[in-house]
């Protein structure tokens, strides 16, 4: 393996760039793993780079039905923050966004993670209220760039906006929080994938799973499309499709059901939009970033219904385009390049489980909602701790499938237990 | 566009509807014990192929309606009014 560094690019620069090797291996599935985790998504790649790190378990392989980052880690927008209020999300969350700024030098690898901040806009005096509040919870712990500007503080920064007088929500004020951002998706996970097979780990893919045996309350064995493997511990990272391979495993029911979101890039510009901004007022929903090629990534709300299928419907095209066109009217003649949706557990309180389960060594990594991207390091690093450990982190005490049966939820909306509102 | 045959309006798009949720839940009796009624708040199967689940005609006729639908191919199977009252009404005039 071929370490990157200023160096060896100017060495390889100067010598035809035929020095570089094979980012990770292409393994044959073992007939034993001490750690099966399913799914090479970035959870599933993080959790097992961290299994190796952190807990010296290097017999793990990663089973992948496609190819690594061919779901969701390649069906979201890429943001980055932490501006979350709920006590456990939020101490979840900075760690998760301490972990990215290091990200890059740890794995050795560009994940081109840009702090650019992340906007909020404001409409009314009660948004401005009930941000100022949240805004406030995180100072008060531990996440210290959290602030609200001025409309005339959002003018100088972002000067595109939409804030005509006769706009449908008149923008007033803006939540910012500086330390958030955007990362390269695919970066991510070729890091954790290159990094994760430096400590031996196997990175199996196109091997889909296809049953798995229990004895009592124990799994033994994996059934693939490439062989039978038997296991020590399984772990599970694959949402969307959490609740398949809980039927598989012999259960039923979890506080989850299946969405689709979808996003769109438009054709590459010049640069226009240095931060995230996000949009929501009266039922829209609305959030854009420019990615370092110049398209202008964007998204809005779910499809509204219950799918498995990894495609979008047009009425949230619409939806989507017409909240671009209040925000950012300099949109209008854009022209999209992609759109494309991805299936996401979303949980009853709109946060997430990395929990212990009914059986003795499955482990459960899902409900990521719309927010597993920017989980991925902390989701990786506790998921890692309780499969090591067979007990959760403090941090992740109510992170677990029974934190409903004690009475807790996690709701940052407070949105109730309706997966689809928790968007 | 899913097309949704709604019993009373006819085929629409499912843009004039709103999603309920799951069809299958069953709310237990007010003094049923609290495992039965965290199972029917909290807990989905979430089925990947046919479910049943509630909608209604929100931009039409305002009625709930059941409808078996496949979560993956979005195909819908069988519709019918939600109120088992009207459900039966509307059977016998057709």
């Amino acid at each position: 393996m071929t370490r990157f560094s200023a160096w060896n690019v100017f060495w390889q620069g100067i010598s035809g760039q035929k020095g570089w090797t094979r980012q990770w291996r292409d393994p044959e599935p073992k007939p034993h793993y001490d750690v099966i985790i399913v799914g090479g998504g970035l959870h599933g790649l993080a959790t097992a780079y961290y299994l190796a790190k952190n807990h010296g378990i290097r017999n793990i392989a990663v089973l992948e039905k496609g190819w690594i980052g061919g779901g969701n880690a390649g069906r979201n927008t890429t943001i980055v923050r932490s501006n979350y209020t709920q006590p456990g999300n939020r101490e979840f969350y900075e760690d998760s966004l301490k972990l990215w700024e290091e990200l890059s030098h740890e794995l050795n690898y560009n994940v081109m993670f840009s702090q650019r901040s992340h906007i909020t806009l404001l409409h009314s005096p009660g948004a401005v209220d009930a941000v100022s509040r949240d805004y406030n919870i995180m100072r008060r712990t531990g996440n210290a760039d959290a602030g609200i500007w001025s409309l005339e503080q959002l003018k100088e920064a972002v000067p595109h906006l939409n804030y005509a007088s006769d706009a449908r929500f008149p923008i007033m004020a803006a939540a910012v929080h500086k330390r958030a951002g955007t990362a390269r998706h695919d970066a991510v996970i070729w890091g954790y994938a290159r990094a994760a097979d430096q400590f031996g780990i196997d990175i199996i893919q196109n091997c889909e799973v296809t049953g798995i045996l229990r004895e009592g309350s124990k799994v033994t064995t994996i059934e693939t499309t490439r062989g039978k493997i038997t296991t020590g511990k399984l772990g599970l990272a694959v949402a969307g499709n959490t609740s398949r391979l809980w039927n598989m495993a012999g259960m039923s029911h979890l506080p989850i059901e299946s969405h689709k979101l979808q996003a769109f890039v438009s054709e590459p510009l010049k640069p226009l939009l240095d931060q995230v901004v996000v949009f929501g007022m009266g039922g829209a929903h609305f959030y854009i970033s420019q990615s370092d090629k110049g398209g202008m990534v964007f998204g809005g709300d779910l499809d509204w219904y219950k799918s498995y299928a990894q495609k979008g419907n047009l009425p949230i095209v619409q939806d989507v385009a017409e909240a671009a066109m209040s925000v950012l009217p300099c949109l209008g003649r854009v022209r999209l390049l992609r759109h494309w949706s991805g299936v996401v557990d979303m949980s009853m309180d709109g946060s997430h489980f990395i929990s212990k389960t009914p059986i003795d060594n499955l482990y459960l990594n899902a409900g990521w909602n719309y927010g597993g991207f920017k989980a991925t390091p902390a989701s990786g690093t506790y998921f890692a701790d309780l499969i090591a450990n067979d007990r959760p982190h403090k941090v992740i005490a109510d992170h677990d499938l029974k934190r409903f049966e004690r009475g807790i939820q996690l709701d940052e909306r407070g949105a109730g237990p309706d997966p689809k509102l928790h968007g | 566009m899913i097309r949704i045959p709604c019993p009373f309006c006819g085929t629409r798009d499912h843009s004039e509807f709103t999603y309920g949720g799951d069809g299958s839940i069953i709310y237990p009796s007010l003094d049923a014990p609290m495992q039965d009624w965290h199972d029917a708040v909290f807990q989905r199967e979430n089925i990947c192929g046919v479910q049943v689940e509630t909608w209604q005609h929100a931009n039409g006729c305002r009625m709930w309606i059941y409808v078996e639908r496949d979560t993956m191919t979005h195909e819908i199977h069988s519709v019918r009014a939600a109120h088992p009252d009207m459900a039966v009404a509307l059977e016998v005039t057709i």
